[in-house]
């Protein structure tokens, strides 16, 4: 049982980070651009589609992965040049719908180029396997480069916006950019900038998941929802909210699947124990969500002041 | 961020104003009201179905406009009003309840009740995080519905027969449908214009545009918009009366999330807050879907182009460009 | 008020007179309703190439009839599927409807085909209340009843042996009916039954319950993406050593993504690519020569189902207007089968053989399933007695 629990909380935590990858780059978006961009997702799932072509195309995981990268930050850029410039001083709905209907373009953009079957990226080498942990349990190699690289990438993003002078004038271009434009700081560069991180961001989460999910069109689009539940329930534009938030989302999806209808037993009898259990286990987050919500209407790390 | 959110395009520009939208609606009910006969004319009666279908959307993104457009109250939650409506329907359907009557009422009640709880607790947020919490209540009536076995769970439940009114098959052919559905169409639209244009609907709008003030001026905006909530969810309740009649089926999937997004952008593509705006968006939306699907397998990439274009070189949608082509320059 | 009911009534006696006047001419028309959208739709591809290769090499006519195609996509949603799908037998005046993939879907529109007078043909979806008592004179299936291939996988656990099963599907109603299934013919302990969000991607907290319980064999039911997720994590889990006994997660539509992760795992199916029989053989070359890519069960149904209808016409002598002959011979199913053996029961749902399929690669490097053994003899399903025809 320990054991089991241990496992879970581990598979959550690599879940959450997965999470926080796409979420991080949204967050970044909104709170500072005030754009709410729905094409998030299919951003992560540009990132898997290219990361398996160039991983075919080498045979090489880490050289596609190499390659996907500053493909998916280009491809970032020319979304923002094309559209989503235009759409910063628009108002929030007006955004959805221009959003969601990129959706529409990439998904249907995917499957043309690619097909509707989904593709395949091998584990490379040295990474698969797994590696023993308590007892019988063992864990995927895979698994923890995950939460390795998604650590890493959240101890850089830190750095970068409170440590360095880009961050400063990120921080100061959310609350009032203005009056960093008139300070002589080329604002359009910086959100392009920022636009292209975040989709390079989302692109990494992608490339990372493709060796263990399937590639398919419309991959983005459950992720998507979960991502904007993890910001919401961090706080909007809060990197440190998006990093708690998803591994708390994490956390309750994968422990609260297996230990929630293990719990109800002690309540109920068996049947009624599962038929509950089923009927609860998909709506967990959102039960959480609304539960956090009520108690915090600005999510848990709210900004302070706002713009 | 904006604190106004979700308003914006509203508070700039009144296009349209009163009685544009409502020429317009006239003229829409007009072509409404003729269609059936224009469809047989042209050899063409079956577009008399699709057409009961767009009514239905309408009915649906109108409800949605007393709050998004009127309100600023975005709810990503609004196609679950609809399946709660339709579900209503076809369980008491099963139960060998078919009057419509019976039914409508079971279906308003139990969407306005299902906004009243919702709403309570998700109008404590605002902007962004009220449409996230309405979209997670959206999300726990769709896997509810997935998860009732006994009334089909994901497969969905076939309803056999439509509702009938004192023992009358009224509903039973296309034409009798589609009359009825116009008809709850036409009444909501007055309906909802009459309550915009109320005291109730002034302190709504004053809400959407300056809360702050609204609210210095002795107004507390809460119970004003949880009315405005569950009415509008009352009336998409009706909305999915209509849809189960129509598609003699019922399923979670007519609650899903995406399902929302598209009343949204219904009413968005329309243009917000002239209510006109929504049927028109429905009409379009739903066009455009029948139009290109028909047309090419990979339509949704046309779609999609189509809406961006929409967005970055049309201001407010549908109605904002009716209201610039027909109203002279306004901007 | 009477007035305005009068009035509706009137134009409804119109409606009805008028009729589908556009039905009525020589050329033979049907349409195909499938999801060609989203992450499903490579079902719905391989079921309008199996329809269309059948199409080709009857030379463009069924049953001697010019014949057109009208496509429809689904999209996988009912209220679009049942509107598409009155379109098609109301509007276009299709005589044959042949869908859906998915067994809601299936449920959508049943009722407006049928209704209509017109017949329509699943190449998939086979539920078991249209197998029972609500079987229907113009509804005929071309696959299977749905539980049937999670029955093989029960029996052949029973006839292994395993004592201690894990199950594991999608929680919907399909997903509660393969386990329903697989119980039918496994008698044996259950150590867990697992239900998993429908869409879920990560299956690490369900294959750590599998690796805490170490049970002689897992049996899952995970379509589409989740198979090929749940595949790969398998195996990376390191638990190769346990069998995985499967249906519908390692199918010709699935493999190019999971390859070499799913080799040697287990499914159950009517037939598979190497079935030994020439028509199969030829054709499983031509589907691959022309599309690229290995045929599966869908693409296999579809053909039928354009055989199908092809022997039917023929039975009414070409005449699309005698309903009732053209019922007969669809009911009589006198066509050669790609897989061997086929008949139609009264419910109208299929007689057949079942085996028990195993993931391989050839050595051209493609893969696909391989019959194993044989698990089922003509096996009719279990509702067919419920059904009043």
């Amino acid at each position: 049982m320990t054991n089991l629990l241990l496992l879970q909380v581990l598979n959550g935590v690599q879940f959450g980070i997965l999470l926080f990858l796409v979420a991080a780059g949204l967050t970044l978006i909104f709170g500072i651009m005030d754009l709410i961009n729905l094409a998030h997702g299919v951003l992560y799932m540009v990132g898997a589609y290219l990361t398996a072509t160039f991983t075919a195309l080498t045979g090489d995981f880490f050289l596609g992965l190499a390659l996907a990268l500053p493909a998916a930050l280009v491809f970032g850029i020319v979304l923002e040049r094309l559209v989503f410039r235009q759409l910063y001083d628009r108002d929030h709905l007006e955004q959805v719908l221009a959003t969601f209907g990129l959706i529409l373009v990439l998904n249907e953009g995917v499957l043309m180029i690619w097909g509707a079957a989904p593709i395949s990226v091998p584990i490379p080498e040295i990474l698969s396997g797994s590696i023993p942990l308590v007892g019988p349990l063992r864990y995927p190699v895979f698994r923890i480069v995950i939460i390795a690289a998604g650590l890493l990438t959240a101890l850089g993003l830190w750095f970068l916006v409170s440590r360095t002078r880009v961050g400063m004038l990120l921080r100061a271009g959310a609350s009032n950019a203005p009056m960093v434009s008139a300070l002589g700081v080329d604002v359009k560069r910086l959100f392009m900038l920022v636009f292209g991180l975040g989709a390079m961001l989302a692109g990494f989460a992608g490339a990372m998941v493709a060796p263990i999910l399937s590639v398919e069109p419309g991959m983005g689009n459950n992720v998507l929802i979960l991502t904007f539940v993890v910001i919401v329930i961090g706080g909007i534009g809060s990197i440190r909210g998006a990093f708690v938030a998803a591994l708390l989302v994490g956390l309750v999806d994968t422990v609260g699947r297996t230990f929630g209808p293990i719990l109800l037993q002690k309540v109920l009898d068996p049947s009624a124990a599962s038929q509950t259990g089923r009927t609860l286990a998909p709506m967990l987050i959102y039960i959480m969500m609304a539960i956090v919500l009520f108690a915090r209407p600005s999510g848990l790390f709210p900004k302070k002041g706002g713009a | 961020m904006k604190d106004t959110d979700t308003a914006p395009a509203g508070a700039r520009t009144p296009r349209l104003a009163g009685r544009g939208a409502l020429i317009g609606a006239l003229v829409l009910f007009a072509i409404f009201a003729v269609l059936p006969f224009a469809a047989h004319a042209a050899g063409d009666p079956f577009f008399i179905v699709t057409a009961t279908r767009i009514i239905v959307f309408a009915i649906a993104a109108l409800s949605l406009d007393l709050i998004l457009g009127y309100g600023a109250i975005v709810s990503f939650g609004h196609a679950a009003f609809m399946g709660i409506g339709a579900y209503s329907v076809a369980i008491l359907a099963t139960h060998g309840i078919g009057d419509v009557l019976v039914q409508a009422l079971v279906a308003v009640l139990a969407s306005a009740l299902f906004a009243l709880v919702t709403g309570a607790i998700s109008l404590r947020t605002k902007g962004v995080y009220f449409i996230m919490i309405t979209l997670a209540f959206g999300q726990m009536a769709y896997f509810f519905m997935v998860s009732l076995s006994a009334y089909g769970g994901d497969d969905g439940l076939t309803l056999y027969d439509r509702s009938t009114l004192f023992g009358a098959p009224l509903l039973d052919g296309d034409i009798g449908l589609y009359y009825a559905a116009l008809a709850v169409l036409v009444g909501a639209f007055f309906l909802l214009r009459a309550v915009v244009a109320s005291r109730f609907g002034r302190v709504l709008r004053g809400t959407r545009d300056n809360r702050v003030r609204m609210q210095a001026i002795g107004f507390s905006p809460y119970p004003y918009q949880l009315t405005a909530y569950v009415l509008a969810g009352a009336i998409a309740g009706l909305a999915g009366v209509l849809l189960a009649n129509q598609t003699e089926f019922v399923s979670p999937a007519y609650m899903t999330w995406q399902r929302s997004g598209e009343l949204i952008v219904m009413v968005v593509l329309g243009g917000m807050g002239t209510l006109t705006g929504a049927i028109a968006g429905a009409v379009g939306f739903l066009m455009l879907e029948e139009i290109l699907s028909s047309l090419w397998v990979h339509w949704h990439i046309v779609f999609g182009a189509l809406l961006v274009l929409i967005v970055l070189y049309t201001r407010g949608g549908l109605a904002g460009l009716a209201g610039r082509v027909f109203g002279g320059r306004r901007r | 008020m009477r007035s305005t009911v009068a009035f509706a009534a009137g134009l409804l006696a119109a409606s009805f007179l008028a009729g589908p006047a556009a039905a009525q001419d020589d050329s033979l028309k049907v349409g195909l309703m499938l999801t060609l959208s989203g992450p499903p739709a490579v079902l719905g591809e391989q079921a309008k190439n199996g329809f269309m290769l059948a199409l080709d090499d009857m030379g463009g006519k069924l049953g001697g009839l010019e014949t057109e195609v009208v496509t429809v996509d689904d999209q996988l949603k009912p209220d679009v599927a049942a509107n598409e799908a009155r379109a098609l037998v109301e509007r276009d005046g299709a005589d044959f409807v042949v869908g859906p993939i998915f067994s809601n879907i299936l449920q959508a529109i049943a009722k407006p085909v049928t209704d209509a007078g017109a017949f329509l043909i699943s190449p998939n979806a086979g539920t078991s209340n249209f197998a029972g008592a609500q079987c229907n004179e113009n509804l005929f299936v071309s696959s299977y009843q749905n539980d049937q291939v999670h029955e093989v996988l029960g029996k052949h656990a029973q006839d292994k042996g395993y004592k201690r099963l894990f199950l594991m599907a999608p929680n919907y109603q399909a997903g509660k009916d393969s386990l329903a299934g697989f119980k039918h013919s496994y008698k044996g302990e259950v150590v867990s039954e697992l239900f998993t969000p429908l869409g879920q991607l990560d299956f690490s907290a369900e294959l750590a319950q599998i690796a805490a319980l170490q049970p002689d064999a897992v049996f899952v039911f995970m379509p589409g993406g989740m198979g090929v997720n749940l595949v790969k994590q398998y195996r990376q889990a390191g638990l190769d050593s346990i069998p995985f006994l499967s249906a519908f997660t390692v199918d010709e539509t699935t493999l190019p993504a999971q390859q070499d992760a799913a080799l040697g795992f287990f499914g159950g199916a009517n037939w598979a690519p190497n079935l030994d029989n020439e028509k199969s053989k030829a054709f499983v070359a031509a589907y691959e020569a022309k599309y690229g890519a290995v045929p599966g069960t869908y693409a296999m149904q579809a053909y039928d189902a354009a055989q199908m209808i092809d022997s039917a016409i023929k039975a009414a002598g070409g005449d699309l207007s005698d309903k009732d002959a053209i019922r007969a011979g669809l009911a009589a199913a006198d066509f050669q089968s790609l897989r061997g053996d086929f008949k139609l029961g009264p419910n109208h749902y299929p007689i057949q053989d079942f085996y028990l399929v195993k993931v391989a690669k050839r050595a051209d490097g493609k893969y696909e399933t391989q019959i194993e053994e044989k698990v089922f003899d003509d096996y009719q399903d279990n509702y067919a007695a419920e059904c009043p025809m």
